[in-house]
């Protein structure tokens, strides 16, 4: 029971991380039907130029309390993805609107690569460690540890989320997103500009994306340069467990594999009795991801292909 | 009267298909003006290169004087020109009301931090839009219908849905697809009241009609395309008699 509990709250922590991911994966299939292979890249960014700030930071002012060094860190890291972002859809995407859906899925994964290659000549090739500047209290809850640095991923993945659902579902951009999701074409008659929404679309997935990074590199205590590629595949993942296109699909989705991911590592062990370790932990996604395709290809909340015309 | 739309000379080639071939004609301020033509005649082609949804091959497309040939959809919209569509496109997953609020967007500008930030500005701007949006359908008769999907609606209540999205875009120009195929003759005169009621409010329509009883009913002017070509063009009354028109709907030669 102590296991499960625990890995129940891991789950929940590294699930509410893969949902801020799987949401820039979901908003931009929505509109475009494109498959973003470089948002996890994305996310890795953000969490490289948050540390390269909280670095400098801690260099040229010691004395600042930590919680405040890293919000400067997410407070660079965010307007920096938002410019990436606002810069890949521009350079790579916008000229292969029109071309078969192919051809920018490959552009895609060109963007992925030169990113992470980019990153790494810039960051180096070894791992960065995120400095202790956060507070580490520890909470007991029927036998299972929760920290304060998990309660706030929690809490603040929750809070994005709530503001996510209310811009989309509220908001004069939200309508617009909303109505060129459905057809680009008539959203254009009725006066929205397609481009601007799409260019919004991109950039608050990036805001989003910028602050898991952080939250990635906070909760491992490390990032690197290829850590967007797992990240990034674990999030699709989950977009597509929730069914991709839905934004409280990838919500869920993302918290679903969270803590299957979790339960499974946590008990792969007991299962293949000793046979398999909680390294696998990785296959699970993945595993599921099979599952996903094979039995219910529209996800979760997803609708059926046929009504998508 | 003042001329608000005026075709010059438009030329729309697919490949080596003309669908359109030196098309002139001008709309005034005010009037009801008529499209038709048989099958394939070019009619939405004309529209689609009028509201910038095609780029024209060759000619002028002018609005109140000023080229919009050039210009993106949403930019021809917001200078007051917005449309229908002859197979019925709303917004399916969203309901009546939100439709015709998507409507308001190019005359309204709240940003996205004005929307995270939910200042004062952007949520009065909301309860405008809104409340327009609902004016707007007990305007066209869909008071009671504003909750419910869209794709939920009768098929006559969907036209005048459309309709009533395109109006939120405060067009001086509105652009009909046939918007009463497929409607009894009891519907069709209720929307005639409709094209009546918006010609009082001020609006310029251009209507692309099968039924020839209610263009001619209708309409100050009609012009007819045949093949991709003006064939004729006048007061209803004459335009009907033109051996030309007569023959391209019988299929006889000119």
């Amino acid at each position: 029971m102590d296991i499960f509990l625990q890995q129940l709250v891991n789950g929940l922590v590294l699930g509410s991380i893969y949902a801020l991911v799987a949401l820039g994966y979901t908003m931009v299939y929505g509109i475009l039907e494109l498959i973003n292979f470089a948002h996890g890249e994305v996310t890795m960014i953000g969490a490289m130029v948050a540390l390269s700030v909280i670095g400098v930071l801690m260099g040229a002012a010691p004395d600042l309390p930590g919680v405040m060094v890293v919000l400067a860190g997410i407070l660079v890291a965010i307007p920096a993805c938002m410019a990436l972002a606002f810069g890949i859809e521009k350079i790579a995407y916008r000229p292969l609107r029109k071309a078969p859906r192919l051809a920018p899925l490959i552009t895609a994964i060109g963007v992925s690569i030169i990113l992470q290659n980019l990153a790494m000549l810039i960051w180096g090739r070894q791992y960065v460690s995120f400095p202790p500047l956060l507070p580490t209290i520890r909470f007991e809850f029927l036998g299972a540890h929760i920290s304060l640095l998990q309660i706030a991923i929690v809490v603040l993945a929750v809070t994005i989320m709530a503001g996510l659902w209310l811009l989309v579902e509220k908001s004069r951009l939200g309508r617009a997103m909303r109505a060129t999701a459905q057809s680009k074409e008539v959203a254009q008659l009725m006066g929205v500009n397609v481009d601007r929404v799409i260019s919004a679309t991109f950039i608050i997935g990036a805001a989003i994306a910028a602050i898991a990074g952080v939250m990635v590199s906070a909760y491992y205590g490390l990032a690197h340069y290829y850590m967007g590629f797992m990240l990034g595949l674990k999030a699709f993942s989950a977009a597509v467990l929730g069914g991709i296109g839905n934004i409280a699909g990838a919500m869920l989705g993302g918290l679903l594999l969270g803590v299957i991911e979790a339960l499974g590592a946590g008990y792969i062990g007991d299962i293949t009795g000793g046979f398999l370790g909680s390294h696998y932990q990785d296959v699970f996604a993945f595993f599921v991801l099979i599952l996903v395709l094979v039995f219910r290809p529209s996800g979760l909340l997803g609708e059926r292909v046929a009504n998508r015309a | 009267m003042s001329v608000l739309l005026s075709v010059d000379q438009v030329t729309k080639r697919f490949g080596g298909l003309a669908a359109l071939e030196d098309v002139s004609l001008t709309v005034e301020a005010g009037e009801i003006y008529g499209l038709i033509g048989p099958n394939g005649a070019g009619k939405t082609t004309l529209f689609n290169c009028m509201t910038g949804l095609y780029t024209v091959t060759s000619g002028a497309v002018r609005l109140a004087g000023a080229e919009v040939q050039a210009l993106k959809p949403h930019q021809i919209v917001k200078r007051g020109f917005a449309r229908t569509f002859q197979n019925i496109r709303l917004f399916a997953n969203m309901s009546a009301l939100e439709n015709v609020m998507v409507g308001r967007h190019p005359r309204t500008h709240a940003t996205v931090l004005g929307a995270v930030l939910r200042c004062r500005k952007t949520r009065a701007e909301e309860a405008g839009i809104r409340e327009h949006a609902h004016e707007l359908l007990r305007y066209v008769g869909l008071g009671g219908k504003s909750r419910g999907l869209a794709s939920h609606l009768s098929y006559g209540d969907q036209r005048r849905l459309e309709i009533a999205r395109a109006l939120a875009t405060e067009p001086k120009l509105l652009a009909l697809d046939e918007p009463v195929a497929g409607m009894n003759p009891n519907e069709r005169q209720q929307m005639g009241e409709l094209f009546r009621k918006l010609r009082e409010g001020g609006v310029t329509l251009l209507l692309i009609e099968h039924d020839v009883k209610l263009v001619m009913g209708l309409c100050d002017r009609v012009a007819v395309l045949d093949y991709g070509r003006k064939i004729a063009e006048g007061p209803a009354e004459e335009v009907r008699r033109d051996p030309a028109v007569i023959a391209a709907y019988l299929g006889g030669e000119a």
